[in-house]
């Protein structure tokens, strides 16, 4: 094959958005995706947040095919045998332009590679990239089963594992410190049920996140998206944290014991389960990010790291897209100079520090730290759906005032030591 | 729910060779062995007889956790050849 002007190495949605920028500005390029088309590897929870990425790619997302609006956020503190859930609602979630939809990937990333073809880019799927052509330290190109393609500019949008930056030397193995393994069932359910069932109108949704008692102590959470005519529900637990926990369960026995408990199955209930998916997250906060660029490379989206674990929402995918987009914009002023060093690529970490990418990751720096603390997830639940249990217990002895149990449980949680410092850290989420 | 029976409706298209290769003289000796516990699909086992660590590979949802797990570096673990492994129809 002659040499093409980018070649971007996975077709989700950090790679395809770099190389529908690339094509609409008529630069030849090719994605090469080791599915049967792109998506078919991709796994999320999930939703997308829209605004920050609205701006990025605007004509994109009036055919897009997402699932549902969000329109109803739910959090579940979750005890032992009792759960304490927050259920916020709002018309703002309606407002146009829209704020955030439910997603499959496979069926939006399918989409979103038929609108790369259309802008003139090429998808070649099937194809597993094994390596990077190098020429003195320079990247030239990638080895595709066996096959040398060359390019001006490799983008390395091949996931979280990135195997291609680890070859080109940006970045060393991902470690179980900095990665979460996420797993999910699809469930079937007719529209109408998922409507009734959670109390939503017909194209809107629910996202609901679980903490507590449901990870064991384990650094993680669970969560359950409303798509058309599925669920989305899963587990996240950080890789390290659950294998240094006594006694090790398996991901998939804590994923199941989610799903009996009461709170889970009543949401569940004659749903058919249509696929099951795993997926790693990286979870590095701001400490371990490789370069995300080199003498003719780039890195984008999970490959680099672009992650933040906000508590109430782990986000990746609009890191992703606007990561490729900012991608697409360097390689084009590269492609405008006629060079594609290090120096002149170097553009694409300037135009990261300007975006919300790196913003972003800024602001949440410190939030692991915070919320690995296993009072966090396991101790502060427990209290409040304690403190609940008590106020609404009428016992067959006097009734306690509620503000004396009340004062008791924030006595308790948070006057000593232990509970001041945890606020004081609570501060930096 | 039994993660086989989970796998069993996933659309797979089985490789001949698998993509994971497992260094057994490490693996006989770990102590961790995180593989078993990180696994999603629960593919990892160590044969009885042999006392070989065993990968369902055919199974492999490819998050590479196992990888990631492994403290040993004992796991050659690489993606399947294009055209091959989990074909997700959701994701």
């Amino acid at each position: 094959m002659d040499k093409v002007d980018a070649v971007v190495v996975g077709g989700g949605l950090a790679g395809l958005s770099a190389a529908y920028n690339l094509a609409k500005e008529g630069i030849q390029v090719l994605v090469l995706e080791r599915g049967d088309h792109p998506g078919s590897k991709n796994v999320t929870g999930g939703r997308l947040y829209l605004n920050p990425i609205r701006s990025y790619m605007p004509e994109l997302w009036p055919e897009a095919p997402l699932e549902r609006l969000v329109t109803r956020e739910m959090i579940t503190l979750m005890g032992e045998e009792s759960s304490l859930t927050l259920d916020f609602s709002s018309t703002k979630f309606r407002d146009e332009p829209a704020h955030s939809y439910t997603i499959l990937r496979s069926r939006f990333d399918r989409w979103f590679g038929e609108q790369v073809m259309a802008k003139g880019g090429f998808v070649v799927p099937q194809r597993r990239v094994t390596d990077v052509l190098n020429d003195n330290g320079r990247v030239v190109g990638v080895v595709s089963d066996g096959e040398e393609i060359l390019a001006d500019v490799v983008i390395a949008a091949d996931g979280a594992l990135s195997l291609l930056a680890e070859k080109a030397g940006l970045r060393d193995p991902l470690s179980s410190k900095h990665a979460a393994v996420g797993v999910k069932e699809v469930i079937h359910l007719p529209e109408r049920a998922i409507e009734e069932r959670f109390g939503v109108r017909a194209e809107e949704g629910v996202s609901r996140l679980f903490f507590g008692s449901i990870t064991k102590g384990v650094f993680g959470a669970g969560f359950l998206y409303t798509n058309r005519d599925t669920l989305s529900l899963g587990l996240v637990v950080r890789i390290d944290s659950f294998l240094d926990h006594e006694p090790t369960k398996a991901v998939h026995e804590l994923l199941e014991e989610f799903k009996e408990r009461e709170e889970v199955v009543s949401l569940i209930k004659g749903g058919e389960l249509a696929e099951y998916s795993a997926h790693i997250i990286p979870e590095a906060a701001n400490q371990a990010l490789p370069q995300p660029y080199g003498d003719g490379i780039l890195v984008v989206g999970d490959a680099a790291g672009f992650t933040i674990n906000m508590g109430i929402t782990v986000r990746g995918m609009e890191f992703a897209m606007a990561s490729g987009c900012l991608a697409a914009e360097t390689v084009k002023k590269a492609r405008d100079k006629g060079d594609f060093s290090k120096n002149t690529l170097g553009l694409y970490a300037e135009l990261l520090k300007e975006s919300f990418v790196l913003k972003d990751m800024e602001t949440f720096r410190d939030n692991l730290e915070v919320l690995e603390n296993p009072r966090t997830l396991n101790y502060y639940p427990q209290l409040a759906c304690r403190l609940m249990e008590e106020i609404f217990w009428i016992g067959d002895g006097p009734k306690e005032r509620v503000s004396s149990t009340m004062w008791r449980a924030i006595k308790e949680g948070f006057l000593n030591l232990r509970g001041l410092r945890d606020l004081l850290k609570f501060k930096r989420i | 729910m039994e993660p086989a029976d989970k796998l069993a409706l996933n659309a797979f298209k089985t490789d001949e060779e698998t993509h994971i290769v497992i260094q057994q003289e490490t693996c006989r000796e770990c102590q961790e062995q995180y593989c078993l516990y990180v696994c999603p699909g629960g593919l990892y086992s160590f044969n009885e007889d042999t006392g070989d660590l065993v990968v369902e590979y055919s199974g492999c949802l490819e998050c590479g956790s196992c990888r990631v797990a492994c403290p040993h570096g004992a796991l050659e673990w690489n993606y399947p050849c294009g055209r091959f492994g989990v074909q997700y129809r959701y994701g």
